[in-house]
Parts: C-alpha cells; sequence; structure tokens
C-alpha cells in the first residue's frame, strides 16, 4: 500500500451562526499520497480555506471540527490537545496562507520570523538558526540573502514575500505542505516560478496540498484533484482523467468558463448562479439550484460519491450518461 | 530618519514662535488696564501711568514682544503682578510638583490601562472583560472632581491609608494621581483592547500560529508589537496633557502646581505669569507630539525609511 501523508476521514466543520448552524466542510474526505501534490480546486466560498484550517487545527472561532477524522503520516491527530498540536504545526505540516502581502508580520525583520520557526522546533543556537534561514533563503531563490534577510516585509515584493513564506514553512522540513491559493495574488510569470518552486519541494520530499479557484494552477502541478462545492466533494480523479473527462456538471461548467476565457470570446462563459447560502442548502443536490440537468431526483435526494470510472469519484445521479458523452 | 526628525523639530519651533506671538497679542487686546486691576479701583491715574511705563506697556506691541522673547531666552519671563515673585521660579517650583504629578498618574495610567485592556482582550466578553471596561468607562466618563472627591473619602477620611491632601510626602500623590490618571488609563485600556483584538485578526498572526507559535507567543512577539503603536500615540499625547497642570485634581488635593497657578494668573490678569505658563502648555503639548511622531517612527518600520 502506498504510503500516505495525509488522510482525511469524512471531516465536518461546524460554525454556530446567528442564523443557525453552517457547515462550510460537509463529510470531506482527502487523501495526499507521500511524494504527490493534490489540489482542491472550487469558486470562492466553498470551504477550501476552511477545510485547510481545520487539518492545521486553526479554525477561528467559532469554527469547530464536529466529525470526522485527520490523520497525519498514519496517525490520528483529530483530538491532539493544542498543546501536542502545536508541536506538529511549523515542524511536520505547514501551512502558508492566501494573501502574501499580508501574512508577515511588518515589524518584525523578515529573517527573523523564519528563524522563529526553527527555534521553535528545534534547540539550535541563534547562530544555527541564522545559518540555516540563509541556507531556506537560497533553497527559495531569494536573491541577496544576506540582505533580505534583514528587511522588513514591506520592503519586499509580493512575490518575494510568497517565497519568503515558504521558507517559514519549509524551514524544519515537514512533511506535508498546505498552500491556499499560493498564487491569486502574484502576476502570471511569479506564478509560475512559484509554482516550480513547489514541485521542487516535493520532489525534496514534501507532499503538497495546494488549494485554488484558477484551474490552470492546478493543471499545472497537480497530480490528483479534489472539486469541492458548497462544502462538500463533488468530484476527484487524477488530473488527466477530471481535465479529459469532467463528470460532474459543476466541473464541466468550471472547465467551460476557463475554455471561453482562453479563447477571448466576447462572451465570458460563466455557471450561472451563485454559489447557494450555506443557510439555505437544497435538500438534494447542493448544485441542482444552478445545473442545466438537474431533475425531481436531484433536487429531493443528496447524491452519494460513486465512481464513474476506475479511480474516478462523482457526486452526480445523470454522471453515467455525461461520462460517455 | 534624523532628516526627517529634524524637519519636524523645526516645524514645531515655528509653531512654538507663532503661539508666543498669538498669546502675547491676545493678552494684549483684551479691553481693561491690568495695572487698574492690580492696583485696585481706588488707585490713582497718575501711579498707573507711571508703572505702566515701567513695566513697558506703553511700548508698541512688537517693541514689547522683542523684549519678552530676549529675556526670555536669558531665563527671565518677568516678574509675576499678583506674587510679586519672578515668574521662572513660581513656575519652577510648580511644575516640579506638577511633573510628579503627572509622572505618577501616567504610570499608573499606563501599568493598569495596557495591562487591563491586554486582559480584556483575551478574555473577550467574558466577565473579567466587562468588569475591566466597565471600571475603564468609568473613569473616562467620571469627571476628575468626583472620582477625586470619591478616593479622599475612601482611602483617607475611611481608611486613613493615605494623606488627604498636601505634597508634604511622596505618598501625598498617590490618590491625586489615581483621580488624574483613571481617566487616561480608561482610555489607554480601550483602546488597547480594541487595537489588541483587531490585530488579532491579521493574517500574520495565523502565520504565527502555523509555525507552532503559543497563545502567549503569539500575543507578546507579534500582537502586541503592532496594536502598542497607536496606543502609544495616544499615552505620550496623553503625558504632554498631563503635564500641562491639572486644575480640579491640584485644587481639590491642594497641590500647589502649574494648574492652580495658571488659574491664579487668569483671575489676577497677571500677563506675565499667565503668559509664561501658557508658554509652558504649548510647548509641553508640541514637544509632547513631536516625541510621539518620532517614537511612531522608531517602531514602525514602514515609516521609518520614509520621508
Ligand atoms: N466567521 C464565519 N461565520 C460564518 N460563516 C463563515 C465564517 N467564516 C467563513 N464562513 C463561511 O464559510 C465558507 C467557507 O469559507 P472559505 O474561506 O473556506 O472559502 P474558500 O473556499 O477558501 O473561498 P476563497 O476562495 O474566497 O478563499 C464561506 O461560505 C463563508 O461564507
Ligand atoms: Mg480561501
Amino acid at each position: 500500500m502506498e504510503q500516505k501523508t495525509l488522510e482525511v476521514r469524512n471531516l465536518t466543520v461546524c460554525f454556530r451562526t446567528e442564523k443557525g448552524i453552517i457547515r462550510p466542510v460537509n463529510g470531506v474526505s482527502l487523501d495526499v499520497p507521500a511524494g504527490s501534490i493534490v489540489g482542491i480546486v472550487g469558486e470562492s466560498g466553498c470551504g477550501k480555506s476552511m477545510t485547510a484550517r481545520a487539518v492545521m487545527g486553526l479554525l477561528r472561532y467559532p469554527g469547530k471540527v464536529t466529525e470526522g477524522s485527520v490523520l497525519l503520516n498514519g496517525r490520528d491527530i483529530t483530538n491532539l490537545t493544542e498543546k501536542e498540536r502545536r508541536k506538529l504545526r511549523g515542524a511536520e505540516v505547514s501551512m502558508i496562507f492566501q494573501e502574501p502581502m499580508t501574512s508577515l508580520n511588518p515589524v518584525v525583520r523578515v529573517g527573523k520570523q523564519v528563524e522563529e520557526a526553527i527555534r521553535l522546533h528545534t534547540d539550535c543556537t541563534k547562530e544555527e538558526a541564522k545559518a540555516r534561514t540563509l541556507e531556506m533563503f537560497r533553497e527559495v531563490e531569494i536573491p541577496e540573502a544576506e540582505t533580505r534577510y534583514k528587511c522588513y516585509p514591506h520592503q519586499l515584493s509580493g512575490g518575494l514575500r510568497q517565497r519568503v513564506l515558504i521558507a517559514m514553512a519549509m524551514i524544519c522540513k515537514p512533511s506535508l505542505l498546505i498552500a491556499d491559493e499560493p498564487t491569486t495574488a502574484l502576476d502570471v510569470t511569479v506564478e509560475a516560478q512559484i509554482l516550480k518552486l513547489l514541485e521542487q519541494l516535493r520532489d525534496g520530499g514534501t507532499s503538497v496540498l495546494i488549494i485554488s479557484h484558477d484551474l490552470g494552477v492546478i493543471a499545472k502541478v497537480c497530480d490528483y484533484v479534489y472539486v469541492m462545492y458548497a462544502g462538500r466533494i463533488v468530484e476527484e480523479a487524477e488530473t488527466e482523467v477530471i481535465f479529459r473527462r469532467p463528470a460532474h456538471p459543476y466541473t464541466q461548467g468550471l472547465f467551460r468558463s476557463v475554455a471561453s476565457l482562453r479563447e477571448g470570446g466576447s462572451t465570458l462563459e460563466t455557471i450561472p448562479g451563485v454559489v447557494p447560502n450555506l443557510h439555505r442548502l437544497p435538500a438534494g443536490c447542493s448544485f441542482s439550484l444552478r445545473c442545466g440537468e438537474c431533475d425531481a431526483r436531484c433536487e429531493q435526494e443528496l447524491p452519494e460519491l460513486k465512481e464513474t470510472e476506475p479511480g474516478h469519484k462523482a457526486r452526480c445521479f445523470r454522471t453515467g450518461k455525461e461520462a460517455a458523452e | 530618519m534624523l532628516r526627517t526628525l529634524a524637519r519636524r523639530a523645526l516645524q514645531a519651533l515655528v509653531v512654538l514662535i507663532g503661539v508666543v506671538l498669538l498669546i502675547f497679542v491676545m493678552l494684549r487686546i483684551v479691553p481693561g488696564n491690568p495695572i487698574e486691576t492690580m492696583m485696585g479701583e481706588h488707585a490713582n491715574a497718575e501711579t498707573i501711568a507711571r508703572m505702566t511705563k515701567e513695566m513697558g506697556l506703553d511700548q508698541p506691541l512688537l517693541t514689547q514682544f522683542f523684549r519678552y522673547i530676549g529675556s526670555a531666552f536669558r531665563g527671565d519671563f518677568g516678574t509675576s503682578y499678583s506674587l510679586g515673585k519672578p515668574v521662572a521660579q513660581l513656575i519652577g517650583n510648580a511644575f516640579v510638583n506638577t511633573l510628579l504629578l503627572a509622572v505618577f498618574a501616567a504610570v499608573f495610567a499606563w501599568i493598569f490601562g495596557i495591562t487591563c485592556g491586554i486582559i480584556s482582550a483575551v478574555k473577550k466578553n467574558r466577565l473579567t472583560d466587562r468588569i475591566f471596561m466597565g471600571v475603564s468607562l468609568l473613569g473616562i466618563s467620571l469627571p476628575v472632581f468626583m472620582s477625586a472627591m470619591f478616593l479622599q473619602y475612601i482611602f483617607a477620611f475611611k481608611l486613613h491609608w493615605l494623606p488627604i491632601s498636601g505634597t508634604d510626602s511622596w505618598t501625598g500623590f498617590i490618590l491625586p494621581a489615581i483621580a488624574l490618571g483613571w481617566n487616561s488609563a480608561g482610555q489607554v485600556a480601550q483602546i488597547t483592547r480594541t487595537t489588541l483584538l483587531e490585530t488579532l485578526q491579521e493574517d500574520y498572526i495565523d502565520t504565527a500560529r502555523a509555525k507552532g507559535r503559543g497563545p502567549t507567543g503569539v500575543l507578546l512577539r507579534h500582537a502586541l508589537r503592532n496594536a502598542m503603536l497607536p496606543v502609544l500615540t495616544m499615552m505620550t499625547i496623553q503625558f504632554s496633557g498631563l503635564l500641562s497642570g491639572a486644575v480640579i485634581t491640584e485644587t481639590v488635593f491642594s497641590i500647589n502646581g502649574v494648574g492652580r497657578l495658571m488659574v491664579q494668573a487668569i483671575s489676577g490678569r497677571d500677563i506675565p505669569l499667565l503668559q509664561a505658563t501658557a508658554l509652558l502648555a504649548t510647548t509641553v503639548v508640541i514637544l509632547g507630539n513631536l516625541l510621539a511622531d518620532s517614537l511612531y517612527s522608531v517602531l514602525d518600520p514602514r515609516i521609518r525609511k520614509e520621508g
């Protein structure tokens, strides 16, 4: 059996709000095999970041994991105490957040911030930590590492800040790196460089979970993809498979909107409607409200995530027909 | 950075000179002859004329102004009309008391305010938070004379722990300092709580937690330093406010400070004294602002490099 760095089983996150309880993450299961890059893709608000935070144990109040389990390298970390969790964060599993511009402390030199990560988890001396930080800076291709070490975040470009954040996340050589929209805030050339860097990290032995709303990013680096909609996984398969034969109408919609963008057509094709309000999810399939092929059953009954072909799953009653098309 | 500082200092100096001129002119254009007020209703015209001449009040305004500035640089601010002593000496003595009071009040306000603010933020919406914020609000809304008398009643009159008034020993400063500092403490506590809570929502706090920092480390190393920036500015400005004299507190606790001196100067139309106290208050406020600015730029690297 292949080694799994991360296994998420039936993870559910609840938020108690004034209007009732919502589940931004609803029974999500996913695997990140060792040495691979796995992607989660979906529109804004579908619960991608929330899933990542739940894995890290960094949900913000009042978010809470109410069901399911998270296994890191085979070890169940769901019920660890906060103190035990802290030992894992930054050491065995790291995360970089959506916004490189604001994710660094503005009043502390970036070198110090990176160093802090290694000093928290090992008892190395100041000098060793600094040497290690500089080495890490070079590894993530930050030019003039010595000078950058002493810079404050506002003196660095977005791309450099992202590199600093990656250096910080990677300095203790974690087995898993979660990258939440690692390139969304960056321009295309920098995006390509950062993605290349993530591939290098994967080759260096760190598994990567990438979160993105951009299918282009997913296509470039991911080995396996999960498509998320309104808190649930609606489709999963190897990247190649999903790009060739998207099974779920939602995934197909996502592809169509990308295609129309790329062709530069005058009409931008988008999925009609918006992500449903989590307070008023339909009884059946969450996508039924926006789906062109929805029928009475879809509105009433929640479809299971089931295989449409070996190694390819979709949460849709009609996928058999769709896949054949 | 030094250049910025120098420019700021120069600006402050210009403002200061402007203010001195303003005070000077204003005190002289208000109706009524100060000499008449000083000598009382029954003084004869001849004496008044002689005194006016002696004090140089018959000279053109500009001449008077430059004379004043000239002697001020030599430390001579004239002689008080109403108290008959050199103004410099009067203010010097009063300022010692005011300074002590201000320092005591500020230390109390900052320790109390910052601690309460931090604890309140950490225990947000819990009982501790409610109590601390209640006490802070009370300090902000209660008039100083009320809190002063309240403290006097409990700690001096009932419990006899501290002197009721006067400044014979340093313990005499405790109650007035608390009465005076309570207001500032309340403000500091509220702003500390608010900015800290805001700061704790920042993205870099997530980053710090993601690298394995615990709650204390996140608070002390990442949140507090950012949250303290606005608090610090406020404290510096508060301190200069405290230094320019606290009339009510000084009166209730019979402390001979700058505030009371100023009141005396006003009621006696004592121009030299009034001029000097106003000048002192202005200087202190301007210096306070200058200090706040420069402290801010020392602590915030984003400002440091610019300008
Ligand atoms: N404090 C909160 N209270 C209630 N609902 C919340 C709260 N925070 C987030 N949500 C909801 O949780 C859902 C999932 O949010 P999440 O940040 O995971 O989305 P996302 O997929 O990462 O989107 P994006 O691409 O915009 O980052 C959203 O629909 C959001 O409205
Ligand atoms: Mg997100």
